[in-house]
């Protein structure tokens, strides 16, 4: 049987279905488990990075090498002669395309993913396009969740920091939202989740509600997403004084649930305490390192009919 | 009392009346189908009297009739609205619009990083009626826009 993702294109995370989503996980855990430097033997990858982001790229290179297959491309578009040129994306994807079996991609535009789908020959798999999505992101993240919980179903998930512009977060949510979660919130005002995603939550039937302070969070929470509250988006004194309420320390974690994990898109700067880095609850060194098996699935069972 | 009721705008002997638009829209609808520039000759009534809107505006265009892309813009502001093809002074069909599903190439995205400015695609929207507003989504950057800032009003 053909697997529903052979020969698709990964855009953006709600296209793929609650099936789907299992199936990128459960095939992550297996190449965990199990190496297969078979699965992509004699494919060649094209790695198109027109905006640089090292750790996406070092992640996706490695799960193509591991898996067999070799990749060409750029490791940040500004300085190659396309660029220069001003030749437009869908020509460069029609003609890259036609040299590849895949053709994974970074673009600082949002969009760009979706329009490079239109016109490429091999799936695209977009490591991130603007502001919008960077569905990978979500599926190590799902993957992650999964590991550390057993089941992707019924969790209760809490997310803080920069809820209003964070995509990672934003495109998590929807895809927690197949799965029956239930949402808290820790974020400053100017930053809270925007109300075109509160409304999905709605109507998807997710209960949600929004917390002030970690102690509220800990002691019910499975996981709990942090990410960083940027300096950039408040005034100095300001930031000063709310930056401090959304640090995570490993006292907030006295009374923490025994499963709760904690995970980060990475990097971090000071918004979790390294002291935390020893409790049992970070999970964000595995996440990252999660992020290659969830591109290695991601890659072979677009590249494979079956696996 | 009829003959008064029917003389609130002049009465047309062929083309297109839209009725039933929502008072204030009117001239956006005017704008938007570019009906100012050409030389049709059209009469507009504002704020008239409505027992369903309480206020109305009507268009009347003569010797015009609107073709499906133009229908589905007008939905887009009117979609309580009613198109009356007029012929021979009397009404030879009726029907009302509906807000479109879609919308292909009629708008650009207002999302200025969105790589439909660049690049040889034409803009898509889906839409989706939410409260009193209409929500325009974005096929490429996945942005969400209310109507009114898509159609730059
Ligand atoms: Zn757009």
């Amino acid at each position: 049987m053909t697997n529903p993702l052979y020969k698709k294109h990964i855009v953006s995370i709600t296209d793929l279905t609650r099936e789907e989503l299992e199936l990128i996980v459960s095939t992550a855990e297996k190449l965990k488990k199990s190496p297969r430097s078979d699965l992509l033997q004699g494919k060649v990858i094209a790695s198109c990075f027109f905006e640089a982001s090292t750790r996406t790229r070092l992640s996706f290179e490695t799960a193509v090498q591991r898996l067999g297959g070799t990749f060409i491309g750029f490791a940040d578009g500004g300085n190659t002669s396309l660029a220069k040129k001003g030749e437009t994306l869908a020509d460069s994807v029609q003609v890259i395309a036609s040299y590849t079996d895949a053709f994974v991609m970074r673009h600082p535009q949002e969009g760009a993913a979706r329009l490079a789908a239109e016109f490429s020959t091999v799936p695209v798999i977009n490591g991130g396009d603007g502001s919008n999505q960077h569905p990978t992101q979500t599926l190590l993240d799902l993957f992650s969740i999964y590991e550390s919980q057993g089941t992707l179903d019924g969790l209760k998930v809490a997310f803080c920091g920069d809820l209003k512009y964070g995509r990672t977060v934003h495109s998590l949510a929807q895809a927690l939202c197949q799965f029956g979660a239930e949402f808290t919130f820790l974020a400053p005002d100017a930053l809270t989740m925007p109300d075109f995603l509160l409304h999905d939550f709605e109507e998807a039937g997710i209960k949600f509600r929004h917390a002030d302070s970690f102690e509220e969070i800990v002691h019910e929470a499975d996981i709990l997403y942090m990410t960083r509250v940027q300096k950039e988006r408040f005034d100095e004194t300001e930031y000063k004084h709310i930056a401090s309420r959304f640090i995570l320390t490993s006292e907030h974690l006295l009374e923490a649930k025994p499963n709760l994990r904690i995970l980060h898109p990475l990097p971090r700067v000071d918004e979790i305490t390294v002291d935390v880095d020893r409790t049992p609850y970070a999970y964000y060194f595995q996440q990252a390192e999660n992020g290659v098996y969830a591109r290695e699935a991601l890659l072979a069972l677009v590249l494979n009919e079956s696996i | 009392m009829v003959e008064k009721k029917k003389l609130q705008v002049e009465a047309i002997s062929t083309g297109t009346v839209i009725d039933h638009i929502p008072a204030g829209q009117g001239i956006k609808i005017l704008r938007q189908l570019q009906l100012l520039g050409t030389d049709l000759r059209i009469t507009v009534g504002f704020n008239l009297p409505s027992k369903e809107l309480g206020m109305k505006d009507i268009i009347k265009v003569e010797n015009r009739l609107f073709d499906e892309a133009e229908a589905s813009e007008l939905g887009l502001f009117a979609p309580k609205a009613t198109i009356n093809v007029i012929e021979d002074y009397s009404v030879r069909g009726k029907f009302k619009m509906s807000v479109p599903e879609q919308l292909e190439s009629v708008f650009e995205c207002p999302n200025s990083n969105c790589i439909t400015h660049n690049e040889p695609v034409q803009s898509f929207f889906t839409l989706k009626q939410r409260e009193n507003d209409i929500q325009m989504k974005c096929k490429y950057c996945e942005k969400s826009f209310s109507k009114d800032i898509v159609a730059g009003l």
